[in-house]
């Protein structure tokens, strides 16, 4: 089978065959366990009633909403923590000392599970978006700095070397060698980073919120409506899937000098 | 003289403890347009003694004055092209060759001519737009030259740089060097292993010992210039390589504990 060869590339076209395939499949799996009464309806939605109540969600502008509260709270809190992530790992990437000062306890913080601050943070923050944004925050920031700083400090020390013997200080190579060359590394950081914050607002919403995507599957499993909570789940996916794809983009567009 | 080393040593701790001496009381002098190559057994120090010209590394001992003031880290005087390829991958050929006069503000509509000028010494004129991962090695090490010399250091400290080429392409580079130095006669320490491109290339080749790196001759090359390739075929030619041969071959055999 020349489709099954380790490591081998394969063509556009059956790549896209394969992924439609298996979506099918999943898709197919689903319909015939409920069309086919083999689940009870009330636990695990028809696929046409999820998509009934995606058209009258959308219509009616309740979803809209939800989504602009949800991703207005996970952009304020990944940009937020990037800001200050990306600066914090170029200098513990670029400087052993600084690596040394700070490493220890981020990777303390870094193992605590975010969730276990959400008590804490309702208390100090009550429930509204500086709570939401607050959990966010915690849960990337150190995720970030410690992925940025790896990238950083795998720069390769020549090329650094070779800036100082063309007139380069040591401290303007920071941002003209090391910064540059870990921009594609500190891309991907971003995007998988931006994944992590789609799941720590849910967790926020779940515990307290009064809006959001979240909230609104809090709110149909207390009215048994499994159809909402999975066009909730469905509309979260999407959304995680778009702003890899905008990362991708721009991964592709503005650093094409990449390898 | 441009440039004068003078008892360099320099030791680093090794991480299971202990100490290991690269260079050892290492002392000689470069006068201006001179071109000098230094030869040795793999692990003597060589390169340690290069990087120490350039001011990455900090002796251990000795002191190196360029042009008459003490070396103290590195600077755009001393140009160093690599072993490893260090073209800036986020920069086109014509961005990574114009580094170095960017970093000294000259205007751009001075240093185009400039840069223009090297990439068609190094014959790459036609690629100035491309990036570094669109270049085949040899490629990338030409504009490595050419980046280094558009700067116009006081002297060039050459690391190896054909070290990780092909056998072809390496032939190919040191007859581009050699045009290119007979026409600008650029001060020139050139690091390398290879006894052929020492010969080919130097006024003079420093042979240095195994570990610890010690100079153990100084030869002059009175071979006529302007050089040709075919050069390494003449009778000369050979008798210097026989005699950097021996010599040589008497410190591999030390190195590796084999006696005589």
């Amino acid at each position: 089978m020349r489709l099954l060869r380790p490591l081998e590339p394969i063509q556009r076209l059956p790549a896209l065959v394969a992924g439609c395939v298996i979506g099918g499949a999943i898709l197919l799996a689903w319909s015939a366990v409920t069309y086919g009464g083999l689940a009870r309806t009330d636990f695990l939605p028809e696929p046409h009633k999820v998509v009934t109540v995606l058209i009258k969600y959308t219509g009616s502008g309740q979803l809209l909403e939800s989504i602009w509260v949800s991703s207005r709270v996970v952009l304020l809190g990944f940009f937020l923590s990037a800001i200050l992530a990306i600066p914090a790992g170029l200098f513990m990437g670029s400087f052993r000392l600084i690596q040394a000062g700070f490493e220890p306890t981020i990777n303390f913080i870094r193992y605590l599970p975010v969730t276990s601050m959400v008590p804490l943070l309702i208390l100090w923050l009550g429930i509204g978006i500086e709570q939401k944004v607050a959990v966010i925050f915690i849960g990337t920031f150190f995720q970030q700095v410690i992925m940025v700083m790896d990238v950083v400090s795998q720069t390769p020390k020549d090329l650094a070397y070779a800036s100082y013997t063309l007139g380069t200080s040591r401290w303007s190579a920071v941002f003209r060698v090391l910064l540059p060359y870990a921009l594609p590394g500190i891309c991907d950081a971003m995007r998988i980073t931006m994944g992590w914050a789609w799941t720590y607002l849910v967790v926020a919403e779940l515990v307290a919120a009064n809006s959001g995507l979240g909230y609104m599957s809090l709110q149909a499993m207390r009215g048994f409506r499994v159809d909402i909570i999975f066009m909730a789940i469905l509309v979260i996916g999407l959304l995680g899937m778009l702003s890899d794809m905008a990362f991708r983009l721009i991964r592709r567009r503005l650093l094409a000098w990449a390898e | 003289m441009l440039l004068e080393a003078a008892k360099l040593s320099l030791m680093f701790a090794r991480a299971k403890g202990g100490t290991v001496v690269a260079v050892d009381d290492v002392s000689f002098a470069v006068r201006e347009n001179e071109f000098t190559v230094i030869v040795g057994p793999s692990g003597c120090g060589k390169s340690s003694l290069l990087y120490l010209i350039a001011g990455l590394y900090e002796p251990t001992a000795g002191t190196i004055q360029m042009a008459g003031k003490p070396v103290d880290g590195p600077g755009a005087d001393r140009g160093m092209v690599f072993q490893s390829f260090t073209l800036f991958p986020w920069l086109t050929v014509r961005e990574n060759v114009a580094f170095g006069l960017k970093r000294k503000s000259m205007p751009a509509a001075q240093a185009q001519p400039i840069v223009d000028r090297y990439l068609r010494d190094v014959g790459l004129l036609e690629f100035a737009d491309a990036y570094p991962k669109q270049l085949s090695g040899g490629m990338k090490q030409r504009v490595a030259l050419a980046r280094s010399m558009a700067n116009d250091p006081k002297i060039l400290l050459m690391d190896e740089p054909f070290g990780s080429l092909d056998s072809q392409t390496r032939h190919v580079m040191q007859e581009l060097l050699l045009n290119i130095w007979e026409q600008q006669h650029k001060t020139v320490l050139f690091v390398t292993h290879d006894i052929d491109e020492a010969i080919l290339l130097g006024d003079r080749v420093i042979v240095m010992t195994a570990r610890p790196g010690r100079i153990k001759r100084d030869i002059p090359i009175a071979l006529p210039r302007p050089r040709h390739p075919d050069i390494v075929l003449a009778p000369e030619f050979l008798a210097i390589k026989r005699q950097i041969l021996d010599l040589l071959h008497e410190e591999v055999r030390r190195s590796l504990g084999l006696s005589g």
